[in-house]
């Protein structure tokens, strides 16, 4: 399988913190893939995600996504990643279809086919109605949705999704899920970050386990159930990995 | 550019949907230029509605207090009291009214004032003759006991600013000048006993004609107006840092702005579409305060602003000082992390760069070291260019070096802004 996203002993310690958020660590991400990234908190996914989409230097190591690199190739990596970042990232004044006009035109969409764009994601996503509210208006489940829409318009190769479900109802869950493995399917990477250990263990096709700044295991979801003893689903996997204690520093 | 465009349309778009926020940005600045305009033109052209009311003790009953009573009553800007609450005012009650802030100012003409002054130039009148050997000419020998300095007591409410209390003391300092000198004509013409017809010419020898500019054949006179406009104008616009700031520091809490920084478009473009934009809104602001000027301050018995100095220069002038603005605004906006930082922080920042701009003191009137500060200030640099234009008919090369000023101002706090952005994703 070809690689999609190269990692080569990548590292990350903030100016003055005493220890690395993220220690060299080497992965390859494969085309067509759904990648989970669990880890309890601070365990160093977000600063992981953060370097890959661009947001944060590396103190060391380096890494391609599509055989394309920051250093090189800054405005053409941008174009082929979508983020779905975990805080909704919207224009609370704006309505749904302003928000997604102004962010799709950040990649050079525009005309009918954009348009349309538009309107099937806003159809897909049970939002159609909805369109010319303003965001400060809408649910959270609605603007979780709205937030999946702007980081997909251009169809990304790759996409980072940051707890894209976190505080949702079941409904808007079930909905966002089923569109993230359509585009999955159509030929999207999809790199997910998540607490929720049973949606993990369905939507990812491999997961790697991080914790401390350290990949502690990888494989798919039932590798990894299989190899740790005792173990009858992926939560079992991830508790016996990064331990019991409560990690809220 | 198609991006750029959707930036200005979004940033437009923003500011529409806070339509509270855009009537403050736009009625705010007219509401500051029409109140200061007001009080200021009326402490320059004191009217017979607005005289300040003087406590005055007259002490002294004779032809000096005379004089500085018709001299002050003449001036229309003072309101002279002689009585409080009923009874004629003494020394002590006026200077406790003054004390207690009833009153601004309290003068106490001292006893034999006229008389004794009489006497000091009579005297010092003989001493003079007598040194041309012209003791004969005297006519009445004035008495010989000495006269000892008198003092006119001025009471000031300690609330009252030094340049009020420079102001007062000069004018008085001047009529009693003025009257002593007409004293000392009266007592050689006396001494020497010319009649009437004879007397010295006491009328003033050296007078003051101010010339003003002209703009073709027609003068403009400075006024209250034609400084004020300028002014508050720049420190009105310069006020746009403040939402503008703010709409940065919004956008890193919706978190938009990180989305924005994993689109494949350019810091330089996202912060050209605020730019444009708020600059749209200065030149607006600066369009309405020039119409404020011309059609609204005659309504309200200002003078009219005059715009023959060329409504293009000026144009300039407020083209660049908004850029100069945007570009401050972006500053704070990049590096406040919080609203609570950058809206003080915009405010204050402001108001000082007026101050050191000359806004409200000249430039010329400060300590020498602030007049080296206020070269620093953009609003200094604004308002030195609104002011050639406006009142000295510059040409576009007279204000080359403030303008390429202000740009230099903008480039550099936009490009600080870019680096420090670019430096925090290497934290």
């Amino acid at each position: 399988m070809d690689a999609i996203i190269d990692i080569h002993d990548i590292a990350k310690k903030y100016k003055g913190a005493e220890h690395f958020s993220v220690k060299p660590l080497s992965l390859q991400i494969y085309k067509g893939e759904v990648f989970g990234l669990l880890g309890p908190n601070g365990a160093g996914k977000t600063t992981l995600i953060s370097m890959l989409c661009g947001l944060l230097e590396p103190t060391s190591g380096d890494f391609a996504i599509d055989g394309k690199t920051y250093e090189a190739d800054e405005h053409e990596l941008k174009k082929i990643i979508g983020v779905v970042p975990q805080e909704y990232a919207l224009y609370p004044t704006l309505s749904a279809k302003e928000n997604l006009n102004y962010f799709g035109s950040m990649y050079g969409l525009k005309g009918s086919e954009f348009k349309d764009k538009i309107a099937y994601n806003l159809e897909r996503l049970g939002l159609t109605k909805f369109a010319k509210k303003r965001i400060d208006t809408y649910s959270g489940g609605m603007k979780r949705r709205i937030n999946l829409i702007a980081g997909i318009m251009h169809e990304p190769k790759v996409l980072f999704l940051d707890e894209p479900t976190v505080g949702v109802d079941v409904h808007s869950k079930n909905v966002i899920m089923e569109y993230l493995t359509e585009i999955n399917q159509r030929g999207t990477t999809i790199i997910y970050t998540s607490h929720h250990m049973t949606e993990a263990q369905d939507f990812c096709t491999r997961i790697a386990i991080i914790d401390r700044g350290v990949i502690y295991a990888q494989g798919t979801p039932s590798e990894l159930i299989s190899s740790t003893p005792d173990a009858r689903n992926l939560e079992d996997v991830f508790l016996s990995l990064t331990g019991k204690a409560l990690r809220d520093a | 550019m198609h991006k750029l465009r959707m930036s200005i349309q979004k940033e437009l778009l923003l500011l529409r949907r806070d339509i509270g926020g855009v009537i403050i940005l736009f009625a705010m600045p007219l509401v500051l230029i029409i109140a200061v305009t007001l009080i200021q033109q009326s402490a320059y052209e004191r009217s017979g509605d607005s005289q300040l009311p003087i406590l005055i003790v007259d002490n002294d009953k004779g032809s000096v207090s005379e004089s500085i009573f018709a001299n002050m009553k003449s001036a229309k800007a003072f309101d002279l009291i002689t009585d409080l609450d009923g009874s004629k005012l003494t020394e002590e009650s006026a200077k406790n009214a003054v004390f207690s802030g009833r009153y601004q100012l309290a003068i106490v003409l001292p006893k034999d004032l006229s008389s004794d002054l009489q006497i000091k130039i009579d005297q010092n009148v003989e001493k003079l003759l007598t040194s041309f050997g012209m003791e004969d000419s005297i006519k009445v020998k004035p008495p010989t006991r000495k006269i000892t300095q008198k003092d006119v007591k001025l009471y000031f409410d300690p609330a009252v600013q030094m340049s009020f209390k420079n102001a007062v003391m000069n004018n008085i300092d001047k009529m009693i000048s003025q009257i002593e000198s007409k004293s000392i004509y009266d007592a050689f013409s006396e001494q020497l006993g010319t009649d009437e017809t004879q007397s010295f010419d006491q009328e003033s020898f050296i007078a003051f004609k101010e010339i003003n500019p002209t703009f073709g054949n027609k003068e403009v006179k400075p006024n209250a107006v034609q400084h004020n406009v300028p002014a508050w104008t720049l420190f009105a616009m310069f006020f746009i840092v403040i939402p503008l700031s703010i709409n940065m520091v919004k956008e890193k809490s919706q978190g938009t702005f990180i989305r924005l920084r994993t689109n494949p478009v350019s810091s330089a473009v996202v912060i050209g579409g605020k730019t444009l934009t708020y600059l749209i809104i200065c030149m607006i602001q600066f369009y309405m305060m020039i119409a404020v000027g011309i059609w609204v301050f005659p309504l309200l018995g200002l003078p009219a602003l005059n715009v023959d100095a060329n409504l293009f220069m000026l144009t300039i002038v407020a083209l660049f000082s908004g850029l100069a603005a945007t570009g401050y605004g972006i500053l704070v906006g990049t590096i406040a992390k919080t609203q609570e930082q950058s809206a003080p922080f915009g405010a204050t920042s402001v108001i000082v760069l007026a101050a050191l701009g000359g806004v409200w003191v000249p430039v010329f009137a400060m300590p020498k070291f602030m007049q080296i500060v206020a070269q620093c200030s953009p609003m200094n640099w604004g308002l030195n260019a609104f002011y050639d234009v406006f009142l000295r008919n510059a040409s576009i090369a007279d204000i080359s070096t403030d303008i390429a000023l202000l740009f230099a101002f903008f480039i550099a706090t936009t490009t600080i802004a870019l680096l420090y952005d670019k430096k925090k994703r290497t934290v």
